[in-house]
């Protein structure tokens, strides 16, 4: 398929626009031919996630795009770096590395992104509109800002995303249509008790088992009660972003595009209707361990995605001014740590001997003590996903309430 | 990719490309009528031994950006090294730092000499685009044409 481009595309290409600009157009295009789209959309911000050091290459990169003079022309967010640039947490990053982590993370915002170096960046004040295109990176986030805000994005890998940021353009192709959006399956949990919709893990526990059946497919999730608050979907669509290649799913009742199943499935029959039972949902609560049979546990690690002020109150309240007997970590971001520090709630927090980690997160870059054996409780789908193969440690999982009364006692509630 | 006539370890041999879209024939010892594949990223001449993954990869947290090996312990090749392989990949999964580590692997000359693959993934193969712009020499990508 030839590829349509306008005339401001056009003079981006032929380096109107400078050097750098050109450069990442030539990406935009060059994807855009992979992936058979006819022409671009032009996309109204970016949240991006190449700032995350994976070794120099990245870096070399980034200051590429720095030395030819490229700027981003939308909004443009950060994710998470490899490093806490807030001095809240430290690392053991070997020198080397933490050269070009910070030298990574000063390209990308000399380039004009914003250091806002969260996960959460639709708790952090970017919301694009109902309908609107973006270019967003980072599987989370992705599905946070197609499934609950609505606006439109594929999953922008590393690179093209900041491309996507400078040239203001990305491939016309998948989620950006309105008819890729519709809903192809049905995931029933009518059958699941009332009361544990209203628990905190049920939200993490469906996610994970949600991405497993999906898989990249779309889905329309029938019969949950009530809107369950954003936290219940931002633990939901990462778990579900963790364990599947979910971009975007719907809640009948719940997310903005799918006011009943009927409407999201486009009149359609659907290819297949999941039931889940109390079984199946069981089944999935003992998967998201990778040690069975433990009596102590050496770490516990929360926010993945970024705590929202609300889950660091919570978490505040859960502690109650007990001392924890073993290290805590607790993801947050920027924005976050404004609020924290003003109310007094971080020193409280740290007073329990929590370590507030801003930036980062504990599964990006070495915060922990490694520890051969060792276990990590956690109540993250994603944590749970990803900690294994990224920190060596094992994994248990629980509510914020069970990781909390856990640290207290150095064993796990619940096992 | 059972289909393929192909199993680990077999000498194949590819032509230098020079543009998207055009067809070429894979020649190597156990295929007796050849292989078309499509380039959908051109790349230098390739000579080496085939390396056909039975399981989808993810890239990020699946292949060790330092020594090319299969780090996945839940992947059929898990221990395996993919530099210097004629690489075919049945598909990719996971994270979309996929483009991060292969661009490190052609930073560190540890990529493979090509990658077939059986649909373009633009997530992975914007490695090797960047590798490109960065003036670092990368690997072809193919997509499997069909078979005679």
């Amino acid at each position: 398929m030839v590829l349509e481009l306008g005339i401001q595309e056009q003079a981006l290409l032929a380096g109107q626009s400078g050097d750098g600009a050109a450069m990442a157009m030539r990406l935009v295009c060059d994807s855009a031919r992979l992936l058979n789209a006819p022409s671009l959309v032009r996309v109204a911000s970016a949240h991006i996630d190449g700032a995350l050091y994976h070794g120099d290459s990245g870096t070399l990169f980034a200051e590429k795009l720095q030395e030819l003079g490229a700027r981003v022309s939308i909004r443009s967010t950060l994710n998470v770096g490899a490093l806490d640039l807030t001095g809240c947490s430290t690392n053991r990053l070997p020198p080397h590395e933490r050269d070009m982590a910070k030298r990574l993370m000063k390209a990308y915002m000399a380039i004009g992104c914003e250091p806002s170096w969260t996960c959460s960046p639709y708790q952090a004040g970017h919301r694009p509109e109902l309908g609107s295109d973006v270019a967003w990176g980072e599987s989370n986030a992705v599905v946070f800002c197609n499934s609950v805000l609505g606006a439109r994005t594929n999953r922008y890998g590393d690179y093209l995303d900041i491309a996507c940021a400078i040239t203001g353009f990305a491939p016309k192709t998948g989620l950006h249509l309105p008819e890729n959006r519709l809903a192809t399956f049905v995931f029933d949990v009518s059958s699941l008790p009332m009361e544990d919709f209203a628990e905190e893990s049920f939200w993490p526990i469906l996610g994970s088992l949600y991405g497993k059946r999906a898989g990249t497919a779309i889905g329309v999730v029938k019969g949950v009660p009530r809107h369950p608050g954003e936290d219940a979907l931002k633990a939901f669509g990462a778990a579900s972003a963790s364990t599947g290649g979910v971009g975007l799913f719907h809640i009948a009742g719940v997310t903005p595009e799918a006011p009943d199943v009927e409407t999201i499935l486009g009149g359609k029959t659907p290819l297949e209707v999941m039931q889940i039972s109390t079984a199946d949902f069981a089944d999935q609560k003992r998967r998201m361990a990778t040690v069975q049979g433990i009596s102590r546990i050496d770490a516990v690690a929360i926010g993945s995605p970024h705590l929202s002020l609300e889950e660091c109150i919570r978490l505040e309240q859960l502690v109650g001014g007990r001392s924890l007997k073993i290290p805590f970590y607790a993801c947050t971001g920027r924005h976050v740590l404004k609020d924290l520090e003003s109310t007094g709630l971080r020193k409280s927090l740290e007073a329990t001997g929590i370590t507030v980690v801003i930036d980062t997160c504990v599964v990006v870059t070495p915060i922990m003590k490694e520890m051969a054996g060792g276990v990590l409780m956690t109540n993250s789908g994603k944590f749970a996903q990803y900690a294994p193969g990224n920190t060596g440690y094992g994994v248990v999982f629980g509510s914020m309430a069970e990781c909390v009364e856990s640290a207290v006692t150095g064993r796990p509630v619940n096992a | 990719m059972r289909n393929y006539f192909l199993t680990n370890g077999r000498a194949l041999h590819i032509d230098e490309s020079h543009a998207a879209g055009d067809i070429l024939r894979v020649q190597g010892e156990d295929l007796s009528k050849g292989m078309e594949l499509e380039v959908l990223i051109p790349g230098p001449a390739a000579n080496a031994k085939s390396l056909v993954l039975t399981a989808p990869i993810s890239f990020w947290g699946g292949v060790d950006p330092k020594t090319s090996v299969i780090a996945d312990v839940r992947h059929p090749q898990h221990g395996i090294p993919i530099a210097g392989t004629i690489l075919l990949l049945p598909g990719t999964i996971g994270s979309s730092s996929a483009s991060a580590v292969l661009l490190e692997l052609i930073h560190r000359n540890i990529a493979p000499s090509a990658i077939i693959m059986r649909e373009p993934d633009a997530i992975l193969l914007l490695g090797v685009l960047v590798a490109r712009e960065m003036g670092w020499s990368g690997p072809g990508a193919y997509k499997l044409a069909k078979t005679a």
